[in-house]
């Protein structure tokens, strides 16, 4: 087992704890009608794959992000007042209110996009490998996307390409066993994602992605391998979607039964386990519960009150050269 | 007792599909369905079909648009009837190849040797913040792409009509639902035979003043827009255009004639816009009747934003029809 300083447990719990309470509250905002939008795909259940990744990445590297989005941005240093300013589609928020949740994103934190096309950003993540690679730094992309998105013909042509090219590429598929309504034994024949790698002789792992150190220590690995020139690696991170596919989802595809077997492996409550196993005394994380408590307080109270974008600015946005 | 050519049923657009897939269905073994999780169908017409009929004619695919919308080209080369469903119209691009250059082009390139009976189901429009890739109509870019048939139901029983008539039809054919209809209802015929014909529009209110020429949710809208105007005495004919290709040139040439008059309205965005080619084609061909220049109400030329003010400023409206119309008959 190796040790980790206890103050980095701390971050690492309290980029879990924000992740489930920022989701949890815009679940409860959804429901009352104030966030836009009947696609919000939320990350609860899957907090430790993102926290863990990102954890092991440097600020100027780079992530590829999906749908599910929220927790990767939080992972990689977003501010969730301007997330949450975002997801109410207010001037203030990452994207000016012009993305939304399924865009949500900061490419001053290294997030190259949110997307709504499933698939679209295993095609991307090779691109700023080799960009990095172009431009002489030695950054790593980290690129998301789920058991569902392997199946398109961007999983295979994105990793063919970053394994011919020997690219600075981290593929994370954040397995949490279903695209959508369809269960992972009706949309592939395989029974580990992580094999496919061998189809381009890179490495491939399965770990369990809802412990947060071993997703850390697994894409620690893979990124060390990335930034030495020695090319890309496949980690599959086993772990559960608690809520619907996105949050007006009936989900009546999964039996009560098995949604409930999705909770008892709580990344959050086993890593507070772990932490206090480590010598982290209870109260410390009791302190980081509650400022994390009033941090997304202050995010939602904030995106509340701030203003509307305006029509007349959208033109300045679809050319980099201002109006057209 | 089987309906009657008369009877109809009151129900909602995605019900009118449905029910159009299952007649289908059940008339023709060589049609089946495939598309992402449509046995759950998110908005609604194929949800647990597959219990109704053979289960192995609804088919759930991976998320893999190309290989399924290639595989459906294949299956339609080779005598079957596939009728495949893109989640949302945006989603398209990622099998553009098997539709432009395989579906659309098969039967010319081999000299006519084969057909492709194929029909993509693909749900475009604006509806509630769906922001950019979720909110596209996409139409446009397929008349330019000869081979290809393309309609657009405004209605629930041309939800029915025109997607069996699409079915039935040996070549592929786009039927571009509407995400924001599908829960609106009205009278549906009932008759398994009844089918919509591709290529005939319809005239969805009367008028001398101005010919409005609507094209899937807009079509409401102009309605709408013509009984606000009717209250200031101005007239206008409300077109729905139901297919663009084939289009039905005479139901439009013969309306502006009597009008002098043209709007389109779509809710794809202006430029190279379904408007372009409509106006192109009327002052061509009816130029001596127009009074004046015609004028196209469309989205803006933009990517559709997320935030609920925004995408109302980005959209086309009953208001913005009212605008344009008022606009020509002041000019
Ligand atoms: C190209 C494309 N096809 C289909 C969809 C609709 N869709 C959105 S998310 C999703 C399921 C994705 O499953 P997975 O990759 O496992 O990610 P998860 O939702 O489980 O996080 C589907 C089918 C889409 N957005 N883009
Ligand atoms: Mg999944």
């Amino acid at each position: 087992m190796r040790d980790y300083p206890q103050d980095k447990l701390l971050e690492l719990y309290r980029t879990m704890y924000t992740i489930r309470r920022f989701e949890e509250t815009v679940s409860e905002m959804a429901a009352g009608g104030l966030i836009p939008g009947f696609m919000i795909h939320l990350y609860v259940g899957q907090e430790a794959v993102a926290t863990g990744v990102c954890a092991a990445l440097r600020q100027d590297d780079f992530i590829v992000s999906t749908h599910r989005g929220h927790g990767h941005l939080i992972a990689k240093g977003g501010r969730i007042d301007l997330m949450m300013a975002e997801l109410m589609g207010k001037e203030a928020g990452y994207c000016r209110g012009r993305g939304g949740s399924m865009h949500i994103t900061s490419f001053e934190l290294g997030s190259l996009g949110a997307n709504g096309i499933v698939g679209a950003g295993l095609a991307i993540a090779p691109g700023a490998a080799l960009s990095a690679k172009l431009r002489g730094t030695d950054q790593v992309t980290a690129c998301f996307f789920g058991d569902g998105a392997s199946n398109q013909g961007t999983f295979h042509e994105g990793l063919n390409l970053a394994a011919t090219w020997c690219l600075p590429v981290v593929f994370v598929c954040e397995n949490n066993g279903y695209g959508f309504s369809t269960p992972r034994s009706c949309h592939q024949s395989v029974s580990s994602i992580a094999e496919r790698a061998s189809a381009y002789d890179i490495p491939g792992e399965t770990i369990d992605g809802d412990d947060v150190l071993a997703v850390l220590e697994a894409t620690e690995r893979s990124v060390e391998r990335a930034r030495k020139g020695d090319g890309p690696s496949l980690v599959e991170a086993t772990t559960h979607r608690w809520h619907g596919h996105f949050e007006d989802d009936d989900d009546d595809y999964r039996s009560e039964e098995e949604k409930e077997a999705c909770t008892e492996s709580c990344p959050i409550c086993r890593f507070e386990e772990a932490c206090v196993e480590r010598g982290n005394d209870a109260s410390a994380l009791e302190r980081v519960r509650e400022e994390v408590e009033a941090e997304v307080e202050k995010a939602r109270a904030f995106a509340e009150e701030c203003p509307e974008p305006k029509p007349e600015d959208d033109a300045s946005m679809i050319f980099a050269g201002g109006d057209a | 007792m089987a309906p009657t050519a008369t009877d109809t049923e009151f129900m909602t657009y995605f019900q009118a599909v449905r029910l159009a897939l299952k007649e289908e269905l059940e008339r023709d073994p060589t049609v089946f369905l495939m598309g992402e999780d449509i046995r759950f169908s998110i908005f609604g017409p194929t949800k647990d079909l597959h219990l109704e009929v053979e289960p192995e004619r609804v088919l759930d695919t991976p998320i893999t648009e190309s290989a399924f919308v290639g595989a459906a080209v294949g299956a339609a080369l080779t005598g079957m009837r596939p009728v495949v469903e893109i989640m949302f119209a945006d989603f398209i691009t990622v099998c553009m190849d098997q539709i432009i250059n395989q579906a659309a082009k098969s039967r010319f390139m081999t000299g006519g040797q084969v057909k492709v009976p194929l029909v993509i189901r693909a749900p475009g429009g604006f509806m509630s913040s769906s922001a950019a890739q979720h909110s596209q109509s996409l139409e446009a870019l397929f008349m330019h792409v000869p081979g290809l048939k393309i309609c657009l139901p405004a209605t629930p029983a041309d939800a029915k009509g025109l997607l069996k008539s699409a079915i039935r039809d040996d070549d592929p054919v786009l039927v571009f639902e509407h995400k924001a209809l599908y829960f609106s209802s009205d009278e549906v015929p009932l008759d398994p035979e009844f089918t919509v014909p591709l290529g005939k529009a319809a005239v969805r209110r009367e008028g001398d003043d101005v010919t409005v020429f609507a094209v899937s949710g807009m079509v409401s809208s102009a309605v709408s827009a013509g009984d606000a105007l009717a209250r200031d005495g101005i007239e206008a004919e409300v077109i729905d255009a139901r297919s663009l290709i084939p289009l039905d040139k005479d139901t439009l040439l013969s309306s502006v004639r009597k009008t002098g008059r043209l709007v389109t309205v779509e809710e794809g965005c202006l430029t190279g816009g379904v408007g372009a080619e409509i106006v192109a084609l009327v002052t061509s061909e009816a130029w001596d009747s127009l009074k004046c220049p015609p004028v196209r109400v469309a989205a803006k030329d933009q990517p559709i934003p997320f935030s609920p003010v925004l995408e109302a400023a980005c959209a086309p409206s009953s208001r913005s029809i009212q605008d344009a119309v008022r606009s020509c008959l002041d000019g």
